[in-house]
Formats: structure tokens, sequence, C-alpha cells
């Protein structure tokens, strides 16, 4: 189980966290084809290495938050806000 | 077998003042505080416990600790039974209740033993290749009562169980002397250090070896611990670490079951989070493998010393020590020095591959260059049949346990669940740690580190360092030459083999060298597949003893390195860990704690049922003696429908919005409009979630241009809450709006029934909020008594109504004014039931009720509101998509019986002829219309709204109803009772 960095409370243990997904995705416009509107809300990358994804604290402040996290060690490599851009950090090599 | 205790002082774990009796199989067995049920059954001579899991042959105690893989009993009776549990890690105490399983009707008479003889039959996969046809499924019942083990308890479980979690700077696993080193030296470094202990007292290995002439063990265990109570470090004892899960977060299991003061906690579970995590898990002798090595009597050698040193029990009269490893000789040492009588040491391995130091005691023989063949006796080693590795003579020897040291195996159990890899060591046979992790050092046996200088100055040097720091390199050895194959050679064998004798690898999974062979020439290379092919490596003790003979095996069988194998990873637990540990304190009330409503007390005054809906307890009829809860539903709809009635909705959601965006945030989130509204305006809105599925519903008022009250069902309260955060938080950065749930700060008393403002008028509130004076969905604020009440008129009955919200702790007083008030009206109390009926009279749907999660709005008839909106909101593309342009869908009408009289049930498949057929829908909701006196449904079916007057056949558990699809609602249909 991991300890997340919030940005308010300091670590805490992930079950007071929810995972909200891949964060930065952006909404197409209504007027969108079907296909576009489908990739945008079913399909996700799945990378080996850094994922940005946004956190809430649920059982703590409640703030929504975005964190790096490295999807084979899970490394926590940033933690950031939702209106930040994600920071250009790289990935381990693979192993 | 034939053990017996050794007198005093040997057994330096045993309270000899204490004595103690439990029973094993019924027959009762003396003990001391202290010992374990295996200690104590050896003492006595037991030796045979149990049946194997396969082939029911006898098994007896192996090891001494939580590797065990045969002496599995079931502890305790009816709710209290635990199945299964290692009598080496279970301490013995008065009138403990102990017996084997896998056996009937008795140890010593199994009826399934014949599998014994039919076990040339029961190869690897055996029961896969041959119970194929026709199903599986229909063999299986049978197979799972022959094999298996122990039998699970039978009820709810009386014990206590506890948790907590702790955070520390250091956790070191483990208190023999690498881990008690690497404890004192953090601690000195000016950490806080946390040091667990699986055993009763700290020591490890060192512990067992204060028998050994010369040895200073016990001098060097009384240092380290002084050191240790200097700096203020304590040892936790009976303490398991089962897993080490990411960011160092360890779990461990706290047992009490030896305790003498009355148990109030059964076994507690620990959340231990680290900065840096000292492995000090110490490691696993190796057993030998020959020709039936599964006879109860033959042990692991360093088991055969614990019994001696800790529990003062000798597991037998004359041990034979079976070896290729130089630890056997210090093992017969300590057994010599008991007084116990070593019949010789049979070393696999030349003279010369001895280390130089390394001698057997006095008076006994070593035959080097030599092995175990076979074995005499069944239950009980009887003699010991022993051959040259070249072949040529064997001879026979007397002993009545054999003392099997075979190397060591490094516990690396949660180095390797924390994604740790492992070397092969060729001179000692042992897979060790590559390297240590962010954050996780291993230090001792555990590191493959045996040499006890090297392993304290290793564990001093881990101890020190600081966060962030990689860990020294292990200087690992120390512990001989060890042979990889330490089987019998074809050559001995050729000189004497027991007939049928079986050579077992895995002893609690009755696997053999055969089956891993076997599993080999079937081209199961992998060692992933191995394990699950003949289930090697499974179940409890999940191959602590085994694993590393089966990979050297299979790398002999295909040519490879043990390396090149390679090894299974481990995952929790470490142990078996009780489903009740894990579940500690949250049982019963305490598994889910309802929500209570304030007024309680003024609903149980009325005999109110209580149940759960949507995580508040609630009252869901009042029903008067003689009455059933839907009679009593009935009546209480009668009541209100006739007069007037009064209901407690403080559950329901209740959220305020403000801001100068907070009219354009909830257009946003419902599919009506509410920017249009006027203050003291209401209306009903609908909320969609992005894939367009309608997921809430209620009512928003606006109590000024700025600020908004909004209600949501009483379930839906606090996901509507994290929902609108979620959206303005993470995708509608730049509006100005904020949120507060308030649900449990207002309550909410509902006054309705054609004598509704009747009542209300008596109990004095203001004539504004008169049926004439304010109109049906506006909201007033007012006072009542002095405090101020938000009043909506609003409805889900159908019926005049008012919602008087309150503060919550006024709901009780303001229920028993008008309950007091309302006398002379007839006044009546509904609960849920009622309030469902009602609602299913009028039509209104109830969201998670007749709406599932692919509802969209136009299938329950509110598309309404997305055709007169222009304006974007959630979930409004993916009404567009084909799925939803479907014209085949749902959607929700009405349902009566044909015959006006059968209660359709809830969840009942529509059809046009009898199943299987393709359903046309299902009933969502169903009752009993009191004033229409007949039966009524709500159902969605397949373009309903097309098919009223249509009749469709509803089943249910193989009956059917025919029905007739009609419009809704039932009653009152042009809703002019709204009015009052």
């Amino acid at each position: 189980m991991m300890t997340i960095p919030c940005p308010w409370c300091g670590a805490r243990p992930e079950n007071e966290f929810h995972c909200g997904g891949t964060s930065h995705i952006q909404r197409p416009p209504l007027d969108c084809s079907d296909a576009t509107w489908g990739d945008y809300m079913f399909n996700r990358d799945n990378p080996r290495g850094n994922h940005a994804e946004r956190w809430r604290h649920t059982y703590g402040c409640s703030q929504w938050f975005n964190l790096l996290r490295d999807t084979v060690t899970h490394e926590i490599r940033a933690v950031y806000q939702m209106t930040e851009p994600m920071p250009q950090i790289p990935s381990d090599p693979t192993p | 077998m034939s053990g017996y205790r050794l007198a005093a002082p040997h057994g330096a774990w045993l309270d000899r003042t204490r004595p103690l009796q439990f029973a094993f199989n019924g027959q009762p067995i003396d003990g001391f505080a202290g010992d374990t049920v295996a200690s104590a059954l050896l003492a006595q001579g037991i030796g045979f416990v149990g049946r194997s899991f396969k082939l029911h042959r006898p098994r007896g105690i192996f090891s001494c600790g939580v590797e065990e893989p045969t002496g599995l009993v079931d502890i305790g009776q009816g709710a209290t039974r635990s199945a299964n549990t290692r009598a080496t890690d279970i301490l013995a105490r008065n009138g403990l209740l102990a017996a084997s399983g896998n056996c009937w009707p008795s140890l010593r008479f199994d009826l399934a033993a014949v599998n014994t003889r039919l076990a040339r039959f029961l190869p690897a996969g055996f029961y896969y290749k041959t119970f194929m046809w026709p199903h599986w499924h229909l063999f299986e019942p049978v197979i799972r009562r022959m094999a298996g083990l122990g039998v699970a308890g039978d009820g709810a479980d009386p014990e206590r169980y506890d948790e907590v979690s702790v955070n520390t700077d250091v956790l070191v696993v483990g208190a023999g002397l690498a881990g008690m080193q690497a404890a004192l030296s953090a601690a000195r470094a000016g950490r806080q250090v946390m040091l667990i202990e699986a055993d009763v007292q700290p020591g490890g290995w060192m512990a067992s070896q204060t028998l050994r002439p010369g040895s200073n063990a016990s001098a060097r265990l009384d240092a380290a611990r002084r050191d240790l109570a200097q700096v203020g470090v304590v040892v936790q004892p009976r303490t398991t670490a089962v897993a080490l899960y990411d960011h160092q977060l360890v779990t461990a299991i706290e047992t009490f079951e030896g305790a003498s003061t009355p148990v109030v906690i059964s076994e507690r579970l620990w959340k231990i989070r680290a900065q840096q995590i000292v492995l000090a898990t110490g490691c696993f002798e190796r057993p030998m493998l020959f020709p039936d090595n599964d006879r109860p009597g033959v042990m692991l050698a360093g088991a055969v010393e614990r019994y001696a040193a800790h529990y003062g029990v000798a597991c037998g009269k004359r041990v034979l020590v079976a070896a290729a490893c130089d630890s056997a000789y210090g093992v017969a040492q300590s057994l010599v020095a008991a007084g116990i009588g070593v019949a010789a040491i049979v070393d696999r391995r030349s003279a010369t591959e001895r280390g130089r130091d390394v001698n057997a005691p006095a008076g006994v023989q070593i035959l080097h260059d030599s092995v175990v063949v076979g074995i005499s006796g069944s239950r009980a080693v009887r003699s010991v049949q022993v051959a040259s590795i070249g072949g040529g003579g064997w001879q026979s020897i007397v002993a009545d346990v054999v003392a099997s040291a075979g190397g060591f195996t490094p516990n690396v159990n949660l180095y390797s669940q924390a994604g740790g890899t492992l070397k092969w060591r060729a001179a000692e046979s042992m897979f060790v740690p590559e390297r240590g992790l962010p954050g996780i050092a291993v230090v001792g046996a555990c590191a493959g580190v045996f040499d006890l200088d090297a392993a304290l100055s290793h564990a001093d040097a881990v101890g020190r360092m600081g966060p962030g720091h990689v860990m020294p390199e292990a200087p690992c050895g120390g512990v001989g030459q060890v042979p990889a194959d330490n089987q019998p050679t074809a050559a001995a064998l050729a000189a004497h083999k027991p007939k049928a004798a079986k050579q077992f690898v895995d002893l609690q999974n009755d696997v053999t060298s055969a089956d891993v062979l076997l599993a080999a020439r079937e081209n199961y290379r992998s060692v992933e597949h191995l394990k699950r092919y003949t289930t090697m490596g499974m179940a409890t003790d999940q191959g602590k003893t085994s694993n590393v003979n089966a990979l050297v095996l299979m790398g002999l069988a295909t040519e490879r390195a043990p390396q090149q194998v390679g090894t299974t990873r481990f995952r929790p637990p470490f142990k078996p860990v009780t489903i009740n540990t894990l579940v500690g304190g949250r049982t019963g009330d305490r598994h889910r704690p309802l929500k209570h409503l304030s007024a309680r007390g003024f609903h149980a005054a009325r005999g109110a049922l209580f149940e759960e809906f949507g995580g508040w307890e609630r009252p869901a009829a009042y029903p008067v003696p003689g009455e059933d809860l839907m009679q009593a539903a009935e009546r209480e709809t009668l009541e209100l429908r006739r007069g007037v009635g009064l209901f407690d909705g403080s559950p329901l959601g209740k959220i305020e919005v403000y801001g100068p965006d907070a009219a354009a945030f909830l257009d946003l989130m419902y599919v009506g409009t509410m920017s249009t509204l006027p203050v003291g305006g209401a209306r009903y809105g609908v909320l969609l979630n992005e894939n367009g599925i309608v997921f809430d519903d209620g009512i928003v008022a606006r109590l000024a241009p700025h600020h908004f009250w909004v209600n949501t069902t009483s379930g839906g309260a606090d996901r509507v809450v994290l929902a609108f955060e979620e959206w303005l938080q993470c995708e509608y950065t730049g509006l100005r709006v904020f949120i507060v749930a308030m649900t449990s700060q207002w309550g909410n008393v509902t006054v309705s029934g054609p004598n509704a403002w009747h009542l209300l008028e008596k109990a004095g509130f203001d004539a504004l909020l008169a049926p004439s004076a304010m109109k049906h969905m506006t909201l007033r604020e007012s006072a009542v008594q002095g405090f101020a009440v938000r009043v909506l008129r609003a409805s889900f009955n159908g019926e005049l109504g008012y919602e008087i919200n309150l503060p919550a702790a006024r709901t009780e007083a303001l229920l028993q004014q008008l309950w007091d008030a309302g006398q002379e009206l007839g006044v009546g109390v509904y609960g849920i039931e009622a309030l469902m009926i009602m609602r299913t009279e009028k039509g209104f749907i109830h969201v998670g009720a007749d709406t599932d999660g692919t509802t969209l709005p136009a299938d329950v008839g509110l598309a309404r509101g997305v055709d007169k909106k222009a304006a974007n909101f959630v979930g409004r593309r993916s009404l567009t998509r084909p799925a939803g342009r479907d014209p085949d869908r749902l959607q929700l009408v009405g349902l009566l019986p044909v015959d006006r009289q059968t209660r359709l049930p809830v969840g009942a498949h529509l059809a046009l002829r009898k199943p299987p057929t393709v359903a046309e829908g299902l009933v969502t909701s169903s009752c009993f219309s009191p004033v229409l006196q007949q039966p009524v449904a709500l159902a969605m079916v397949k373009r309903g709204r097309q098919r009223i007057g249509e009749r469709l056949q509803a089943w249910y558990l193989g009956k059917m109803t025919e029905v007739e699809v009609v419009a809704t609602p039932f009653f009152d249909p042009s809703g002019e009772r709204l009015h009052g």
C-alpha cells in the first residue's frame, strides 16, 4: 500500500485516498464524432513508467491533486495541483 | 518414535513450575507453560499426528517452527475451531483441544489410507487427466472430500481481534543476533526502532545452540539483550511479519493464544510503516531426499536440536543424522551434550568436503560418502538403511529419529514479496537476495550470511546507514560446502531399495521426486507451471522446506542450473492468517455502522420497525399489534391519503451551493435548467454521469441569486457531493462555487396528505405557508418557535406536501409537536414502505430501483429536459451514441396483472412465451395499492411506451402471471391532489 503525500495534509496511507484515473485528458467538444467521444470515454494509455493520475484525499481534506507515479515501482515522482501542467520527469530506464 | 522429556535445566523456554494439560484426539497430554503443541506431543512420545493430503500416509512433526508441512492439527471446536494450524507454532495451554485432520474414522484406522496402495495410479495431474469426461464438476465434490485437510469452524467466532497502525523510522523483522545488532546500531544512530520477533523469545538460531559444548551462545544472547535494553529497544515477541507491500508497509500478526491471563484479544493485526525495513528473518533448513523420507520420526536436524534446547524434549532415544552439510555436526554435539543417543552421522559428502574444524561428538561414528536408502517402520522409524554412494554393501542402523540436514534456504519470502530478485550460490546450494531494495535491507542468514562475525558487522553497517543509502553488499557464505543434489545415487539405490518406497519432495502436498520428473517429461519446464501442475509449494507451508529441492530436481531433469530454473515469486501472506484477524473488530454492528436518526426515540415510541436504507437505520413501517410489515404500510398509506401523515425525511441529501457561478454550475450538472429558477422557486432535476446514465435525482431550490439548496436521494447524498466536487476541482476549475454537504445538519420532517396544511396551521405555522399563499414547488424560509426553517412544498407521494427542513437536533421535538397537535385530525406516521407504495401508485421513479447502470433519462420519461435545453451538461454527448438511439431500449411503463389480483414479484422477467426465450423487460417496482385495492407495478419494457395495452407474461421462479402494459400514474392521473 502506497504512502501518498497529500499537498495539504502530508504523507498519508493510500486507503485514505481515491484514485480518479488518468489526468490531463481533454474533453472533446459536443459535436465530436462518436469515435472521438468513445475514445475519450473509454480508451486509456497503460504506460510502463510514469503515469499522471488524479487522486482525491477522500478521508482527509477531500481535495483533488495530480501525481506522477511509476507504474513499475509505484514510486511517486511528483505531486502537483490540478491546474498545473505535467512535470517533465523522465521514466526510469526499463530494467 | 519414543520422545521423552529431558530433565531440568534443559528447556530454556519452559516454565516447569506451571504444568498444563490439553487434549489431542481426546487423549490428555501433559506439558509446561512455554511448550508448543508439538513439543508437548513429542515429549509424550507421540510422533504420528496426521495423515497426508492426497495419499493419507502417516505423518509426524517435521520441523520446529512456522515452516511445518505435516504436523497440522485442528485447534478448538465448533465456532472457535481453527483448521490446519501448525502444531509447531501454537503454544499449548490448559484445556486446549487439538485434533488430527484428514482422517476418517480415526487417525490409526483411516479408510482412505487405501490411497497409499493406489499411489502409483495417482501421479501429478492425475485428477486433471482422468476426470475430464463428462465434466470435472461431476467428480469434484467426491475428490474434495477425500483430499483436503482439516475442518473449518462452523459458527461466528466469539473471540476478539484487534488492529493497530504505527509509523517508525526503522522496522527490524526478526530478533536473531543479526536483527538485534541492526536494531541496536540504528537506535544508537538516533533512530526510532521497532523490532518484531515471531518466536516467544529473541535469539533466533543462536538460541538453539546453547547446548553445544564450548558454545558462548547464552553469553552472546544475554549481551545483545542488555545492549538493546540500554537503548530502549523492546523486542515484540509472537509477532510474525506476513506481508511487505509498496512504500515499506509491513503487516504483522501478533498472537496471544498462549497467554496465561484470560485472553482478551486473540490476535492483533499490525500495520507498520517504516522509512527503512531490515529483514533479519533467518533461514529454513533444507531436508535431505531419500526413500520414505516422510515417515514420522524423520525431522529437520535443526528442529531436533531446538526441541532439546528450548523445550527440553528428546525427539527420540537414538537419532541418526543424515547430512550433506556441516551444520549436522553441531546438532550431533548438542544432542550428545543433552544425553540423547546419536546412532551415526551419515554424510553424503566425502571427508574432504567437510569443514576442517567440524567434528562429530566423541564416540559417534561418521559414515562419509553414504546416504539413507530406506526406512523401516510406517508410523514410526524403527531402523534406517544406509548405503555407500558408490554402491556395494548396505547396513541397517537402529534409530527412531532421522535428523535431516541438507543445507539452508534463506527465508527470503518478504524480500521476494517486495520484488527482490535472487541469485543462486552453487557452493552452498542456496538462493540469496541479489541486493538491497530501496528502503529494504537484508541481514544475517536471510541475506545468506552464516558466519556470525561477518553477519554482525554487516548488520551493524546496515543499522547505521541512513535513509536512502544503498545497502552494503552482504558477505554471503560461512556455511561450508553443500551439494545441490542430495538424493541417494543410483548405485546406492541399486545396493538396497525398499519395495514401493516413495521419495517426497513436498511433504504437505504429497509431491514426490517422480512427480517432478513426470512434469519435466511432460514439458512443464517453467517453475510456475511445475508448481501448478504438481501442486508443489502450495497450501499452508508454501513450500518453505520443499521448494529448493524441487527446483534442483527440475534442473537435473532438464539439464539446467537452479538459477535458470528460477523460483516462484512469493506472495502474501508468509504464513496462514485467519480471516478474522484481517477483519479485526469490524464484525456485527461494527461491520458497517448505520447512521441513526436524531428522532429515533419518537419513532421507537410509535412502534417503528427499523431497517437499513442507504446506510441509515430508518422506520420501514410502524406496525400495530397483529399487523405485518406490509399491512402496516398499507394502513399508513390510507391514513395519509385520507388525512395527514408525518414522515422523517432527514436522510434526504442536502447540499448548499454558493457562489456567483452557482447557477451556471448547476446547469452543467443537471439535465434541467436551474439558472432560470426564480428566488424561492424549486425544480426537479436529474443527474447523469458522463456515460449519460441516470445516477441521482432530486429537487433544487433557489434561496438567493447566488445560493442554491440541492436535495438528492437519501442513498446518493455522499456520491453527489463527491461528483460535484470532482467536476469543480478537476474540470470546471474556473467556476467560483462552494459546496457544503449539510445532510446531517438539517433534519427533514415531511407533512403530507389532504389535511397537511390544517395540521401545520393548528401547530402555529405562518399563514404565508398556506397552499393558497405558497405554490407547489416553492420554498419559503420561515421560523418555528424561534429557529429558522426552510419549508419546501413538494411531494413524492402525490398529496399536498410540506418538507420542513430544520436544525437536526430539533427534529424530534417538531415531530412530537405535530403528533400532539394532529391527534384530532387523526394524524399518522408512515415509513419507507408506505412511501414506496405511494410513489409506485404515482409512477414516480426511484433511482436505483427502477433505473440501473444502463438507464438513460429518455428511458424513464425524462427526455423533455434534454430536448428543451441547448446548453451542455454532464452526460449530454453520451445520450446521442448509437446505443442511446436504439429503438429497442427499455422504457418505464406501468404493469397490471390481467386478473387484477396477483402481485408481481420485483425482478420477474417479462416475455412473450415460456422461457427459454428473449426477455422483453423486467418488473422494477411492485406493490398492492391500498387505495385502488389492486396490485400495481412499474417495469422497464422494450419499446414500452409504444406497447400500452399489450399483454405479456411475467415469469418468476417458474411461475407465470399474465400482465398488461399500462400508462402511469395509476392514481390521481391529473395530479389534483397535490393542491390539497
